[in-house]
């Protein structure tokens, strides 16, 4: 299998594949051949990736499936892809879901339907980029072009506030990216010419150059994360986006600015990330809290799960920051389970959303009598998003929490209390939307979910659960290369 | 070695046998039909009890077991497990849980005859039964959580069992909060034993606990063996509904009267009260935790007593009943006495299921009337359930030779001999808590079983739960007594809730029968030592008993509720009237629901819209992304004006900056 560059294979094929699908099917009368050769597409790019799983080698910390070409030599450029423990279930994660996508896209947009699968097949392919590309230059290429994608997404077949929503979107992150491209032009002067991220791990900086460094990569990682404040952008960009956007915009496009923490700031600037963790922690510990209370008077059922990802992502941040293994390995399986876990709940949203058209809670009440088994999935993952144990929400908040104790005991406090509040807005929403009697007529013609959304649904169950019940593998995968990160932090760069 | 692989696989059998069950009859209840679904989990717990029988025997043997099912995940040194951890506590517990659960399945055949959520209730109290069965055979802290969220899980799933009623589905997210907040504590002891013993293993913990107690937590300054202790019995608090975390208890009632029993009075309400005991090693070394403990639990004996005196509910009297008797055991823990506390729980196990299976009995016959007031001579009607719970009634007064005498006097009397601090305060807590039981116990059982027949009142005023029941007898309809698969769960219930106490009290409380897995330092609370040496045999002690203030207590209410209810009816009107204002505050139980509904749930939301509207739309939003989007506005308006379109404009401009930059490349030079 050396041969063979898988990574190559999981950018290209879903990009290729949706540029296909643009070509075929650009007319909607094509619209069911656009379908099929989507789902194949999609199909394909995941079969690619499931190699990386079972042939990655978990004892080493080194860049496995590496693929190095020339681009721009003149730059010394590179076309430089490789993964390690901490990306490469990511690159897994994003190829998931963008079948999921594909799959609960199926029928419900009947309308640009190859535009629409083209641009989240494209978004897959940039996205795995970005995991995998160890050049900052095709890093930052790929980083930035995911934008357009999702951008045209919900500007397209988003609500009816499509447009402010997706040049916020736009603007946010677009904004805070800038900054980052000079922390990268400056890292390139500064490593004598070279683009290679990992020479830069190992570049000596002195702590002001490391400490501005930090804060500029600071302002593109915090909006695409999002922290407290630069948040705003994503429960209006939720509320617009059409199911699928939201479900990669939550499951996927919220972990590249996490990612590019483990990527870029933390190893780069080490002594920086230390000397700003009072900073780090303590917006952490506010995405937890203050976005927990307001997730929980949110009247619009994907504002509500839009504020609870904004809460779970200050888990992620808290967990890298505490620099111990429990944390930050904790922070990565928060990740990867907030993926399963909010797709399925934009998903379940959107499976109410497609019958009714509103996504108010107001308008529900008493789902349950006429939908049991979406009740059924959508009791599991509302359990999930409030950490139950054997769900895959429970591992990363379990472990930060506990990493977060031992740092210092009031930090595990003000952490420990999402337990109260996730359980508050999810299981409230959920008493609100699925308990009681039927609320109206609307609720009373409901049907319940269909073939297709069972399965899609029981699929991501079953991850959850999996997660939940047996995290060993999953952890297993990333300790070398989480041991290697936090020795590198911990040695500094200083001396 | 074989002899070993069998017993694993028995102790496999025990919590997984009633999952196959709940799984069978959740996800294709709807194939195996209702015979299916209870066949299924019947059998499933039958294998479950059986098993813990023939553990219960190895035990016995002396064999037990502490080892890993499979790891769960590692991380930074901590691993992370699944494990069994078996001893003569833990099979204790399996024989109660799987005993009290079996019986309870049976019953449930005839309770919910009529429900259309037949198949799913026999899922649920599988599922339960394997979740309570992970928490007390859990080796580690992590397991142990796990069960203790999975319980609250099914409870959760349960009391909104009839998710049609507002009611319900209020006391199901009101019971999972309040849990939380426990759990929140708990998380947090947790948190400080990963962190200071390094190891979420028991044995490993208990075998630092003497390293741990002279440390203290760095940050707060805490001794870290109290800190942990708090942290953890606040876990205890939530789920053993201690105050102020009881107010979910009551309103769990809404739930379907077999879980009641099993759920919210005999096994998951006492994990907290089995986790203190499995921590003994830890809590032993804090006499302050310790306090807190006992007054907590003392405050939870005497006051939730109280509370049921007002009630008319006749689920509801024996909640509350069930709030006290786990103060009771809470007390005992504080008093260092926890194998009292432990065989507390056991016998209150089988009595308190036995009063709340006969409470439903009776609700079968009054045809889901709940209301005391609408009842009365019904031991006519309903011959067997009148006498078990009767008999019920009797062990949970605790009259001599009755389980509840020997649990209750032993916690009595430890408490008596108890050296911490709130001992006094405790012992007339509890003392008077003997008073307060007898008399709530005897109204009810003296307004269902004795005096005027009244339900022809039951017509009136009863539209409180869902409109698509009809409640209450039909005029002229008499009660009938329930049929065999009701009946037969009770009788079965009422032989242990007599004479449970007698046969065990020896070996559990003075034979050693716990071995290690009770720790108490004797020399620092000799409690439980001096009562051993005042111990004389079941028999001696039960004849003792009639001589003692307890007996006299109870007696006492007995004949006092007997005068109030079936002699002079207007004599609780008259108390009603004269000390209205204590009237007033039971009625509206001290009023905590009231106040965690305005300020902690109001307060919540209040906040909650506060950091929305003010913080996020006005501040962030409105201030800083939309003031520099406008800002941005503003310059390009600025800058519009620049181009007015005339050439002559624009080739001056040019001109100028031909200019400027000429001058900025060679002017330097």
């Amino acid at each position: 299998m050396a041969g063979i560059p898988l990574l190559s294979l999981a950018i290209w094929i879903p990009i290729l594949g949706g540029l296909l699908v643009l070509a075929v099917g650009g007319n909607d009368r094509n619209a069911p051949l656009a379908r099929v050769t989507s789902l194949f597409a999609a199909a394909l790019g995941f079969a690619v990736t499931l190699p990386l799983w079972f042939q990655f080698d978990a004892g080493t910390s080194a860049l496995q499936f590496v693929e190095i070409r020339d681009w721009i030599p003149r730059y010394s450029v590179r076309y430089h892809l490789g993964v390690d423990g901490i990306s490469m279930p990511f690159v897994l994660l994003n190829s998931f879901v963008t079948l999921i996508v594909v799959i609960a896209g199926w029928q419900v947009i009947q309308e640009r339907v190859a535009q629409y699968m083209a641009a989240f097949l494209i978004m897959s392919g940039i996205i795995n980029g970005i995991f995998s590309a160890m050049d900052a230059v095709l890093f930052y290429v790929f980083f930035e072009a995911s934008l357009i994608p999702l951008y045209l997404i919900i500007g397209i077949w988003g609500g009816p506030n499509r447009v402010y929503a997706a040049i916020k979107f736009f603007l946010y992150t677009l904004a805070g990216s800038l900054l980052m491209l000079v922390a990268l032009l400056y890292l390139f002067y500064a490593s004598n010419g070279s683009f290679e991220i990992l020479d830069w791990h190992r570049l000596p900086l002195d702590l002001r150059t490391q400490q501005l460094l930090f804060l500029a990569f600071l302002v593109a990682f915090a909006v695409k994360v999002p922290m407290w404040p630069v948040h705003t952008w994503l429960p209006d960009a939720h509320v617009e986006a059409p199911t699928g956007g939201s479900v990669v915009l939550a499951a996927i496009a919220l972990k590249l600015g996490a990612y590019g923490f483990l990527r870029f700031s933390l190893p780069i600037a080490p002594d920086a990330s230390m000397s700003f963790q009072w900073l780090m922690v303590t917006l952490s510990l506010i995405a937890v809290v203050y976005i927990g209370f307001v997730a929980l008077v949110q009247e619009d059922m994907k504002k509500l799960v839009a504020y609870s990802s904004i809460a779970h992502m200050g888990f992620v941040t808290l967990g890298f920051f505490l620099f111990n293994r429990l944390g930050v390995e904790g922070a990565i399986v928060q990740m990867i389970s907030h993926g399963f876990v909010s797709g399925a709940m934009f998903l379940c949203i959107g499976v109410l959303y497609d019958r009714m058209h509103s996504r108010r809670i107001a308008d529900y009440g008493g789902v349950v009598n006429v939908m049991p088994k979406f009740a059924a999935f959508f009791l599991l993952f509302a359990m999930a998003n409030s950490g139950l144990p054997a769900t895959s929400g429970f591992v990363g908040e379990f472990m930060v929490a506990l990493a977060a104790v031992k740092t210092n005991f009031w930090i595990g406090f003000v952490a420990a209390t999402t337990l109260i509040l996730g359980a508050a807005y999810s299981l409230w929403m959920y008493k609100r939307v699925v308990f009681g009697p039927v609320a109206n007529d609307r609720v009373a013609a409901l049907d319940d979910i269909g073939a297709r959304e069972f399965w899609m649904l029981a699929v991501l169950a079953f991850f959850v659960l999996l997660l939940g019940v047996y995290p060993a593998p999953l952890l297993d995968v990333m300790h070398a290369s989480v041991d290697e990160l936090l020795r590198h932090v911990a040695a500094g760069k200083l001396h | 070695m074989s002899a070993m692989n069998e017993m694993k696989t028995l102790y496999l059998l025990v919590p997984f046998a009633p999952l196959v069950g709940s799984i069978v009859a959740g996800l294709f209840g709807r194939w195996v039909g209702r015979r299916g679904a209870h066949t299924v989990t019947i059998l499933g717990v039958l294998v479950s009890f059986l098993a813990s029988i023939a553990i219960y025997f190895d035990v016995q043997a002396g064999n037990t077991f502490n080892g890993p099912l499979y790891v769960w995940g590692t991380s930074d040194g901590l691993s992370f497990q699944v494990g069994f951890l078996i001893d003569p506590l833990t099979v204790m517990m399996m024989l109660v849980v799987t005993f009290v659960s079996l019986m309870v399945h049976i019953y449930t055949i005839g309770y919910m005859a009529d429900d259309p959520g037949y198949t799913r209730f026999f899922s649920y109290i599988s599922l339960f039964t394997f979740s309570m069965l992970m928490l007390v055979m859990a080796n580690n802290f992590l397991q142990l959580f796990f069960g203790w969220e999975a319980v609250g899980l099914v409870s959760y799933l349960l009391i909104g069992f009839w998710y049609t009623r507002p009611s319900a589905i209020y006391a199901n997210l009101k019971a999972f909060l309040v849990n939380r907040v426990g759990d929140f504590g708990f998380l947090l002891g947790i948190g400080l034993v990963a962190a200071y013993a390094g190891s979420l293993d028991y044995v490993e913990v208990f075998a630092k606990a003497e390293h741990l107690a002279g440390l203290t937590e760095t940050v707060t300054g805490w001794p870290l063996v109290t800190a942990i202790c708090i942290a953890l019995f606040v876990g205890a608090m939530g789920k053993s509904a201690q105050v102020p975390l009881h107010v979910w208890l009551p309103d769990s009632m809404e739930g379907p009267t077999p879980i009641s029993a099993l759920i919210h009075a005999a096994t998951m309400v006492t994990a907290g009260i089995f986790m203190v005991a499995r921590m003994s090693p830890l809590f032993e070394l804090s006499d302050t935790a310790l306090s807190f403990v006992l007054i907590i639990g003392a405050t939870t004996a005497l006051f939730m007593g109280f509370l049921g005196i007002v009630q008319n509910d006749i689920k509801r009297v024996v909640a509350y009943s069930t709030l006290s008797q786990l103060g009771y055991m809470t007390v005992a823990l504080g008093a260092s006495a926890y194998s009292a506390a432990v065989f507390h729980l056991m016998t209150h196990a089988f009595f308190k299921a036995l009063l709340f299976l006969a409470a439903g009995s009776v609700i079968i016959g009054m045809h889901h009337d709940q209301d005391m007031r609408n009842m009365g001579g019904l031991r006519k009607y309903m011959p067997i359930t009148w006498i078990t719970a009767l008999i019920g009634s009797l062990a949970l007064i605790g009259t001599p030779f009755f389980s509840g005498f020997y649990s209750k006097d032993t916690i009595i009397e430890a408490v008596a001999e108890a050296n911490v601090f709130g001992a006094g305060y405790a012992y007339f807590c509890v003392l008077a808590g003997v008073f307060v039981t007898a008399f709530y116990t005897f109204r009810m059982y003296f307004l269902v079983f004795h005096g005027k027949e009244r339900f022809e009142k039951a017509h009136h005023g009863h539209e409180a739960h869902g409109h698509d029941e009809h409640h209450g007898l039909a005029p002229g309809e008499k009660p009938h007594e329930s049929p065999a698969v009701v009946t037969v769960p009770l009788v079965l219930l009422a032989v242990p809730s007599v004479v449970i106490g007698y046969f065990t009290i020896e070996p559990m409380l003075y034979g050693g029968w716990f071995g290690d897995a009770i720790q108490v330092l004797a020399e620092k609370h000799p409690a439980m030592e001096k009562l051993a040496e005042e111990f004389h045999g079941p028999l001696a002690m039960a004849l003792h008993g009639f001589t003692t203030a307890p007996f006299w207590l109870a007696l006492a209410g007995v004949v006092f509720a007997w005068f109030c209810y079936l002699v002079r009816p207007q004599v609780p009107e008259f108390f009603a009237r004269t000390f209205r204002p204590i009237y007033v505050l039971l009625e509206n139980k001290y009023y905590f629901d009231r106040f965690n509904e305005v300020v902690f749930a109001g307060g919540a939301r209040l906040l909650g819209r506060f950091l929305w509207q003010i913080g996020d739309r006005t501040i962030i939003d409105g201030a800083v992304v939309n003031g520099s989007a406008s800002m941005v506005g503003e310059i390009a308006a600025a800058a519009r004006t620049l181009q007015s379109g005339r050439l002559y404009h624009y080739a001056f401009a040019m001109i100028v900056g031909m200019v400027v930059l000429l001058w900025f490349i060679y002017g330097g030079h």
